[in-house]
């Protein structure tokens, strides 16, 4: 199936004189380049970009397109992203002309419709994250939790207290300590226990008053609700310090339990993952973040205000960090947000939240009898699966199976993180997918623990590659084509 | 619940297969005292039809370039999209995919993420590309700390005020925790002093940001400047903006470090500030200070060509807190949308796009300017924007006036500039038509007479 001509290099193909379209006359008097112009800016020759028409582009895309696996074609139960269906009906009204060709520097009396969306919006992340101070600008998950950092710092540097730590659980994501690290403070790790939560005596031992913030994420990447953090709030509030809930877990508390009832200050939304947004391979995806009132103060400028009767950006914020980016903030993905809120609902939000933990207590219950789950037999909306004894065994690792699924159309699920557990395989099957997806995902993963590992060493045998060289491609990187 | 599809019959069969009585046990580790006890205040859920309704309702309360006439810019351009980008854009299997970690299935993101790379060094002359970061404005400041980290030198970095503000407002919020400090030079007619920078620049300063065309516009001497910045020991970083590289020297040629910009030109919708698109490209020896994710050629175990993400070891999922940044994703769907609009036009084709919006911006200065309460506040080469003093500095009266007859006229500098504040900047891309400069310019001549009348 695989058409290997359309799928060589856009350069390979790549033909002189070849174009795609045509531009119009241009209908102003024309003047010569060099009078509009000083020669010594002119480039002379546009660069080289490859020449093709219509049909090369198209053709060479959508088999590109065809060599993924994407949440519409195959289930994809990546721990920790949450890469549940993205419904159509959200792109639609994301395109709709009156949102989609909006100019960032449009007069605010010209935007209404869009600032009351995004006041909205505002308002229904305060609500869902029990914090009222709601800043839409971040780009990312991991830009939220720099901001929000940064946030902790100018609250401290106005207090007038030296704080030079970030203390962040060994489970963490990684971009906790590099975004600890960005916004100037050290990153110091702290211990988790046997059973996957927060050491409090290796907490006690490095919580002190010069630690600003605590990140937790909770539930963590485990897929486990830690118990411990209102109580590790109380201790870290007690040192003046600030608790920031790295809120890539929401899918499974939507409506059950909110992070500033549990102690939280600070947490960053990913609409992206929580509320649907789609992935694109990468990104776009944002980064909302939520604060208590003594924080607000000190979130980026503009934040979406309104009086008497219209919608306004408020620009002056005297504590204000600043910005963190350009224009307002990745209004593309808040508004796909906005309409999946909106078609849920509080009570359907719930509804998500408990049937992604239904998934994926079940599809655990299923596979914890042939590959063992360490951190217990029940979890939240993800568990972590471990290969330890497989390879113990047999040889066989958490990437052989991984890449062995893969065969059978399933999307691996994330492994070796957390780092906390070995040869592991974070399992997130999220509330759109179904039973009989489950179990044959279960089934199929069941099968191959069996494969002889000489197979699964050299698994996938139906993907278009198999198993890239990556110690080649960083030694000698090629990032770019250059032709022979 | 459109999307979950749990019957009540499976939810039974689920839980007991878990062995539990139901669905709230299964969050029973969640303490009784951490939980909500009432139903989230929130609209009350919405089907399709319903939904569509009320969103274009809200849609409709804006006005947008579409049904005005737009002569805005400054960073986010009106450029026309070719249908072939939003047919692949949209397909299903590009935008509901995600980082392609496991390259065996995700050979179609590595590898337009890597003919993206390729073809932003072809538009750069530069050597590396990345695959991306989130917008043109933290892309200086990610440009900025890796400037930083590869000369080592923490004392000073040093813009000037032609730089977008928003990038500079962006750049000083990522430096404010880590004590570099920021000299922002004054420009000079609205370009940058080669002689004040120089004079701004010490043995501490990282890097030189500039930005070419400048925010007003303007051409700048990047060469120039190039050549003072290397002779001090900095880098240079230049903001650019794609389209313009159809028609003038790339950056890469004129002696850039590393150059960053904003790539919604390139096929993106303006969508009211982003998503956008981050580029940013350096020189060789920089690479392994780059942030963002890169895509790199290999070989699979067959042999066959293929692509991976590589160079991880910078990246923050392996290295953590010394990793060269905490960016976790790229802007990969945009980075896709200005891929397929690069290859749509070709170079002859973004040539034409450039050379038509330097046509008709020089054209719309012509026509505006004919009117005496009008004049180039500044007489340097520029591209496609420009910056018009009102003599009768009345700029506020006068964009409400020609909003009031269906034109976004331009953006007045004095929302960053209090000196400008009888100044506001157009823009003129291909998609204007001459008839609509025409009309642009008779409309801000009418106001010559009327604009008293409207506000009284």
């Amino acid at each position: 199936m695989r058409n290997r001509q359309a799928t060589q290099l856009l350069f390979e193909l790549s033909r002189s004189g070849r174009r795609a379209g045509r531009l119009p006359e241009c209908d102003v008097p024309r003047q010569s380049l060099e009078e509009l112009l000083p020669v010594s800016h002119l480039a002379g020759n546009p660069p080289a970009l490859p020449e093709l028409a219509e049909p090369d582009v198209v053709r060479h895309y959508t088999n590109l397109s065809q060599q993924n696996m994407s949440v519409d074609t195959h289930f994809y139960p990546l721990g920790s992203c949450t890469m549940k269906y993205n419904s159509k009906r959200n792109e639609r009204l994301a395109g709709l002309p009156g949102l989609v060709n909006l100019h960032p520097y449009q007069p605010a009396s010209s935007v209404q419709g869009l600032l009351q969306l995004l006041f909205e919006l505002q308002q229904m992340l305060a609500e869902i994250s029990g914090l009222p101070a709601v800043s839409l600008q971040p780009a990312a998950g991991a830009h939220g939790e720099l901001t929000a950092l940064m946030v902790a710092a100018a609250y401290f540097r106005e207090r007038e207290e030296k704080r030079t730590k970030v203390l962040t659980p060994d489970s963490a994501h990684g971009t906790n300590p590099a975004s600890a690290a960005m916004a100037g403070f050290d990153a110091v790790t702290v211990k988790s226990t046997s059973d996957g939560f927060v050491d409090l005596e290796d907490f006690d031992a490095k919580m002190d008053q010069k630690v600003a913030v605590f990140m937790i994420t909770n539930p963590n990447t485990l897929g486990l609700f830690d118990r411990q953090v209102g109580d590790i709030a109380d201790r870290v509030h007690r040192q003046g310090g600030l608790i920031y809930l790295d809120g890539a877990n929401m899918n499974a508390i939507l409506g059950i339990a909110r992070p500033g009832d549990f102690g939280a200050d600070m947490m960053h939304f990913n609409p992206h993952k929580t509320f649907s947004g789609p992935h694109g391979g990468g990104g776009p995806g944002a980064g909302p973040i939520c604060v208590g009132p003594e924080l607000g103060p000190y979130l980026p400028v503009p934040t979406v205000g309104y009086q008497d009767g219209s919608y306004f950006l408020e620009m002056h914020r005297p504590q204000s960090i600043g910005r963190v980016r350009s224009f307002f903030g990745n209004v593309g993905v808040l508004v796909r947000a906005y309409a999946y809120l909106l078609t849920h609902g509080g009570d359907g939000l719930r509804r998500v939240a408990e049937n992604a933990v239904l998934n994926a207590n079940y599809l655990l219950s299923r596979v914890r009898h042939f590959l063992p789950v360490p951190h217990g037999d029940r979890c939240m909306h993800e568990f972590v699966a471990t290969a330890s004894a497989l390879k113990q065994t047999k040889g066989v690792t958490a990437m052989d199976l991984a890449k062995r699924l893969l065969d059978f159309g399933f999307h691996a699920p994330t492994v070796y993180f957390p780092l906390t557990v070995p040869e592991s395989m974070m399992i997130e099957p999220t509330e759109t997918e179904s039973k009989e997806t489950l179990d044959a995902f279960a089934e199929t993963l069941f099968r191959i623990t069996d494969e002889s590992p000489e197979l699964l060493h050299d698994a996938p045998h139906q993907t278009p590659v198999s198993r890239p060289d990556e110690v080649k491609a960083a030694r000698h990187p090629i990032t770019r084509y250059e032709s022979e | 619940m459109p999307y979950v599809l749990n019957t009540s019959d499976d939810q039974r069969t689920m839980l007991a297969a878990i062995g539990a009585e139901s669905i709230e046990e299964l969050f029973s580790t969640v303490p009784e005292e951490m939980r909500l006890q009432r139903p989230l205040q929130l609209p009350l859920a919405m089907g399709e039809l319903e939904l569509s309704q009320y969103m274009s309702t809200l849609a409709n309360k804006n006005r947008h370039p579409g049904d005005m006439i737009c002569f805005l810019g400054a960073g986010s351009y009106d450029h026309f999209v070719p249908a072939v980008v939003d047919a692949i854009a949209s397909r299903g299997e590009f935008y509901t995919s995600y980082t392609p970690y496991q390259p065996e299935v995700s050979q179609g993101n590595l590898q337009a993420m890597f003919e993206y790379q390729t073809l932003i060094c072809e538009l750069t002359g530069m050597d590396v590309s990345n695959a991306s970061l989130y917008d043109g404005g933290s892309a200086v400041a990610e440009a900025v700390l890796m400037c930083v980290s590869s000369t080592r030198r923490f004392g000073r970095v040093v813009t000037v005020d032609s730089v977008h503000p928003e990038y500079r407002q962006n750049l000083e919020t990522y430096l404010e925790n880590i004590e570099i400090e920021l000299v922002t030079v004054a420009s000079q007619q609205g370009r940058v002093s080669v002689a004040d920078i120089a004079s701004a620049v010490n043995d501490s300063t990282a890097c030189v940001v500039i930005q070419h065309p400048n925010f007003f516009g303007s051409l700048e001497d990047v060469a120039e400047v190039a050549a003072m910045v290397h002779a001090a020991g900095a880098l240079l970083v230049v903001s650019f903006d794609p389209i313009s590289l159809g028609l003038i020297k790339r950056p890469g040629d004129l002696g850039a470090d590393v150059v960053v910009a904003e790539g919604q030109s390139l096929g993106t919708p303006m969508q009211y500030g982003g998503p956008y698109l981050g580029i940013m490209a350096c020189r060789e020896q920089f690479v392994r200070r780059m942030p963002g994710r890169i895509a790199g050629q290999t070989v699979d175990r067959m042999g066959r060509r293929c692509w991976v993400l590589t160079l991880q070891t910078r990246e923050q999922h392996i290295r953590r807190e010394k990793a060269t940044s905490n960016i976790c994703t790229n802007q990969g769907l945009f980075a896709l949308r200005a891929s397929i609009y690069l290859a749509a036009l070709g170079p002859q084709g973004l040539a034409e796009v450039a050379e038509l919006c330097a046509q008709k911006s020089h054209y719309a200065v012509e026509q505006i300017t004919s009117n005496e309460r009008f004049e180039l506040a500044w007489s340097s080469p520029f591209f496609k924007e420009f910056v018009i003093r009102d003599r009768h500095n009345r700029v506020a009266d006068l964009l409400e006036y020609a909003y009031q007859s269906e034109i976004f006229a331009g953006i007045p500098l004095s929302n960053w500039y209090d000196a400008y504040d009888d100044c506001f900047l157009v823009t003129v891309t291909e998609q204007r038509t001459k008839a609509e400069i025409d009309q642009l310019a008779a409309c801000l001549s009418g106001a010559t007479h009327t604009d008293m009348a409207v506000h009284a």
